[in-house]
């Protein structure tokens, strides 16, 4: 059955079908709908919604609650995630798993509440301090977000790492069918052995991530990194759209995402032979696949709702294979298909 | 140095034993500092009500951030001043733990400040206990907003101007006037009869948990002789002499 939802609704939802049990958060447009959903709903199904004092204090608060074992989500918008920076890091440090929704919004500072997707480098290549990853996951689409928020705590408990969830305005605020995923049954979510449950029978469990010593430290680290050149080698995502024939790729994630689908179907109308490259992970990012679609596709023009953030991923996919041009919007503006589509005619061959 | 064994003689009970809570580990306190004091107390408190085996405790960040290593418990190190914050989500996420945070001036009283105030203003059922040694021992000796007013830090080399640096902060005042906190006191450490009333506070706080009466916080007003470069003896005298001029002991709030 289908049911008409926002994206915001459909994550909170998702969550709580997750078997998410505490949520902490702190309002802030674009992203209220997903508060006041969980606000609503997750008490009912016995968990804890808690509207801290600020998104500092709500990051650790999942930090707290993921410590003690229970699949936890905190939600922001992009003023409210740099300040959750530190508290990420933190979880990444301690190998905690959890999961942080990002409804972007146009910045830097206060910007303004228009979808935008400027915090793709603070997402995908630190953001917090120190040598870690996140595992980044940018839905299209309601339908897609509801489920990649069931992915990212499977993916968040499987490796020990936190998952965010990189969305937009746009995504969180417009309403679609969406058939909600299955919850998961709590006897399915993983054993967490290291979880702080009380030294009862076993030696005590220690969560942190503190070590004096460089070289044990390194060690540590060392572990981490090889987590994620696994998920580097298992969980890469990303979809083609009509790319077996075409002369110019557009990449895009996200909302720009779906709006380039829009734009391959009118080109095709057109004669032109165009198709569409969209990362659902972008961390990790598609490089390989989008390598070998560089190796016979001349043209690979990336479009975003910034300055060109993933675009310097999919130079690095490319390495000079390809052509790559750009285009983007800024400060919350949200480019139509055919202004995209007369950027596509200007690298296109006639 | 040579180290001479000593022969423990037949028939000798120990009296004076490591709590049960403690680890093997030697504290990384420096001689004389009253953390080692009031670490020492928590464990005995753990004990004496036997809930070790339910106790989570959060270390913060400051010369406390190796607590992990002293106790038998479980035990979370949590970011700078956030450890309220970090309390509230394993409380609430499991209510069955006892859940306390052991947390310095700087910590809890500067960087940390909206994490206690909302945590206490929310009454959350967790255990607070706060070091107040008027300084941030750890990174060297700067100033707190503990810091007595003429004290000679490394960053008031001229001692703390009031008209810059404002005055020193009373926390246990501040949290006193919420109606969310069920308890919250400021003991010293400085002799055995405040050390015993000290631990008795602590036992309290615990016990008002158990009992899921909210927020308790003890404050103790310590001595951190490294960065005051007094002997230990002299710790103990500027807590009587200095320190509690500014903070006074005594209970500030208990709701029963
Ligand atoms: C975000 C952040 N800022 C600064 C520091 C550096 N730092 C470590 S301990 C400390 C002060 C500790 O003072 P206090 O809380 O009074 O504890 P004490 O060592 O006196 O017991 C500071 C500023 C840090 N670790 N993290
Ligand atoms: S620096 Fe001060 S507070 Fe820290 S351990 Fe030494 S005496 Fe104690
Ligand atoms: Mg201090």
């Amino acid at each position: 059955m289908k049911i008409l939802m926002r994206g915001n609704e459909a994550m909170a939802e998702a969550a709580i079908r997750a078997g998410c049990r505490c949520y902490f958060c702190y309002p802030i447009t674009p992203q209220g709908e997903l508060v006041e959903y969980m606000a609503r709903h997750l008490p009912r199904h016995g968990g804890v919604f808690l509207q801290a004092e600020s998104e500092v204090a709500a990051i650790n608060m999942v930090y707290g609650a993921a410590a003690a074992g229970v699949r936890t989500m905190t939600s922001s918008s992009s003023p409210g995630i740099s300040l959750k920076m530190e508290g990420i890091s933190y979880l990444a440090g301690a190998r905690l798993p959890a999961v942080i929704v990002n409804v972007m919004r146009a910045g830097p500072g206060l910007g303004n509440i228009a979808p935008a997707q400027g915090d793709y480098f603070q997402a995908t290549k630190g953001g917090g301090h120190g040598d870690y990853r996140l595992i980044v996951l940018a839905p299209s689409t309601a339908q897609e977000a509801a489920e990649l928020v069931m992915l990212a705590f499977d993916l968040s408990d499987r490796y020990r790492v936190p998952a965010m969830v990189l969305a937009d305005g746009m995504l969180g605020q417009m309403m679609e069918p969406v058939e909600l995923p299955e919850p998961i049954p709590p006897e399915k979510i993983p054993e967490k052995p290291w979880a702080l449950t009380g030294a009862k029978g076993r030696s005590p469990n220690v969560v942190s991530s503190f070590d004096l010593d460089p070289y044990r430290f390194r060690e540590v680290l060392r572990a981490l990194w090889q987590t994620y050149r696994e998920i580097e080698r298992n969980e890469v995502r990303w979809e083609e759209y009509q790319v077996e024939d075409a002369e110019l790729l557009l990449v895009a994630y996200g909302t720009m995402g779906r709006i380039c689908r829009t734009v391959v179907r009118k080109a095709r109308k057109e004669g032109l032979r165009v198709g569409l490259f969209r990362p659902i992970t972008l961390w990790p990012f598609p490089y390989e696949p989008l390598r070998k679609l560089a190796e016979k596709i001349p043209v690979l023009l990336t479009v975003e709702l910034s300055a060109g953030q993933m675009w310097e991923d999919v130079r690095l996919a490319v390495e000079g294979r390809a052509k790559t041009p750009f285009y983007g919007e800024l400060g919350g503006v949200v480019p139509t298909p055919d202004e995209i589509l007369s950027e596509v005619k200007k690298h296109v061959r006639d | 140095m040579s180290v001479t064994e000593v022969k423990v003689p037949a028939g000798y009970v120990p009296v004076y034993t490591k709590p049960k809570s403690l680890s093997e580990a030697r504290f990384t306190y420096c001689p004389g500092c009253h953390h080692g004091i009031i670490t020492r107390l928590v464990a005995e408190a753990i004990d004496e009500l036997g809930i070790q085996e339910r106790t989570v405790g959060i270390a913060p960040v400051g010369c406390a951030v190796f607590l992990s290593d002293f106790f038998r418990c479980d035990f979370v190190q949590a970011a700078h001043g956030r450890a309220c914050a970090v309390a509230t989500g394993i409380k609430r996420a499991n209510p069955d733990l006892i859940v306390f945070s052991y947390q310095g001036d700087g910590d809890l009283a500067a960087i940390g400040t909206a994490e206690t105030v909302h945590a206490a203003n929310r009454g959350e059922n967790i255990t607070v206990i706060f070091v107040n040694n008027q300084i941030y021992g750890m990174t060297g000796g700067e100033m707190a907003p503990t810091t007595l007013p003429g004290m000679r830090t490394v960053t008031t080399p001229e001692g703390r101007d009031v008209r810059t640096t404002g005055y020193p902060l009373r926390m246990s005042e501040m949290l006193a006037q919420l109606d969310g906190p069920s308890y919250i006191t400021r003991q010293a450490v400085f002799d055995v009869r405040h050390v015993q009333m000290a631990k008795k506070a602590i036992i309290k706080a615990f016990k008002n948990q158990i009992e899921g009466k909210g927020f308790s916080l003890v404050e103790i007003v310590a001595a951190c002789p490294t960065n005051l470069r007094v002997s230990p003896v002299e710790g103990n005298k500027w807590v009587v002499e200095q320190a509690l001029k500014y903070f006074p002991l005594g209970d500030l709030k208990v709701r029963d």
